[in-house]
């Protein structure tokens, strides 16, 4: 009985961390809009490549955020969560 | 000092030593307190040891340990580049001094406003480029297979807290009301959404950064592992040692590490440097402060 609960602990982390990486969807398809209005701006005025180029790695670097937020809940619960879990469940038997 | 003269070449020596000995340290000490374990994982910062303060232990981590070390080889770095001033340049080494000393300041100029280059320019430069040393050497660290200080969130997040004193104090510069009136605007029913947005600066600072530089490590180690288990599948069968020997493992990963190590740390540390003078020029709101400085004058003027 106590293997099955820690095996449903470590699978749900898993897939917990497995969904929350669904967030970076988000980052991805803003990013692409990001860097092809930046295509665009540079094919339509080459002259301010070297703005367009900061300004879009600077909005980029923002977009990732929630990307990065999302990595950082998965990081969590694949290395940190499911000791802590564990702990939780055999203290509440004993 | 001559240039070309005994004295002056062995100090160059010594402080060319200060900047590489630090890192080959941080080998050492790894090398030195790395229980030898099969396969590849990824873990945190080791602890070293654990210093018994009053209230609570303070843990020396390995993160520590090596932000210290690349202190230490900046700044001899930093003493190199500027051995051997002089008025007209003779050295390559004050070509690039200067150089960097007039990119931050034009970035500074170009991105923070007037009154940043004129009035705190002494204060403001050298802290921009500090901080973006540190991070840029920092990530540059796992080039050499230590820890890389930026993927500890402590790090990244002390920093990130220092950024934010800074922008609270550009926020203060115009007065306690004045910073406690920002929160209302442009509505009073707003306050708590800013609240919430001006903590979030910090929290998303640190884990931009953090998140950034781990996500690169943790990558490149998982295609590592793949890798060598690729290899020991299609390649295992040739006889002998030749078997054991993970030959998909040679140069592969070298191209991921270009991207994350190199690209991904050098991004971060301009990208950081550059959100930090964004927030600060945008907390500080120059018109008010201008406005408030001629009443002041004005004050005094009437006063004499």
């Amino acid at each position: 009985m106590l293997e099955l609960a820690i095996g449903i602990i470590l699978g749900c982390c898993a897939l917990g961390a497995g969904m929350a990486m669904i967030a970076g969807i988000g980052p991805g398809i803003g990013e692409g809009n990001a860097v092809a209005k930046a295509c665009e701006a540079i094919g339509r005025q080459p002259e301010c490549k070297g703005a367009v180029t900061t300004t879009m790695l600077m909005g980029c670097a923002i977009a990732e955020t929630t990307g990065l937020y999302a990595l950082v809940i998965a990081i969590l619960l694949i290395f940190l969560a499911p000791g802590r879990f564990v702990n939780i469940l055999l203290e509440s038997i004993r | 000092m001559e240039i070309r003269s005994h004295r002056f070449r062995v100090v160059d020596i010594l402080l060319l030593c200060g900047v590489i000995l630090p890192p080959v340290l941080g080998m050492v000490i790894k090398i030195l307190t790395n229980s030898p374990s099969g396969g590849i994982e990824i873990s945190g910062a080791r602890i070293y040891f654990t210093l018994d303060l009053p209230f609570q232990s303070l843990p020396i981590t390995e993160a520590q340990v090596n932000s210290w070390l690349v202190v230490i080889s900046i700044f001899f770095l930093c003493l190199y580049l500027t051995h051997g001033l002089a008025v007209k340049a003779v050295t390559k080494r004050q070509l690039l001094a200067e150089w960097i000393v007039k990119t931050t300041e034009n970035m500074i100029s170009g991105n923070m406003g007037d009154y940043f280059i004129k009035v705190a320019r002494g204060a403001f430069a050298p802290f921009v480029a500090g901080i973006m040393a540190l991070s840029a050497f920092s990530s540059l660290l796992s080039l050499l297979g230590l820890y890389a200080p930026t993927s500890d969130i402590n790090v990244s997040a002390g920093w990130a807290l220092l950024v934010f004193i800074l922008i609270t104090y550009y926020k203060m510069k115009c007065g306690l009301p004045h910073y406690l009136k920002s929160f209302a605007e442009p509505v009073a029913f707003l306050t708590p959404l800013n609240v919430i947005s001006e903590v979030a600066t910090p929290v998303s600072m640190a884990f931009r950064h953090y998140g950034n530089i781990l996500s690169g490590s943790v990558i490149s180690v998982l295609v590592a592992s793949a890798l060598q288990g690729l290899s020991s599948m299609l390649l295992g069968w040739l006889p002998g040692f030749l078997g054991d020997i993970p030959f998909l493992q040679i140069g592969i990963p070298a191209i991921l590490s270009l991207y994350f190590d190199i690209f991904g740390s050098l991004l971060q540390a301009f990208i950081f440097a550059m959100l930090t003078m964004l927030y600060v020029s945008g907390g500080f709101a120059i018109d008010d402060w201008e406005l408030l400085q001629a009443k002041k004058k004005q004050k005094l003027q009437t006063q004499q």
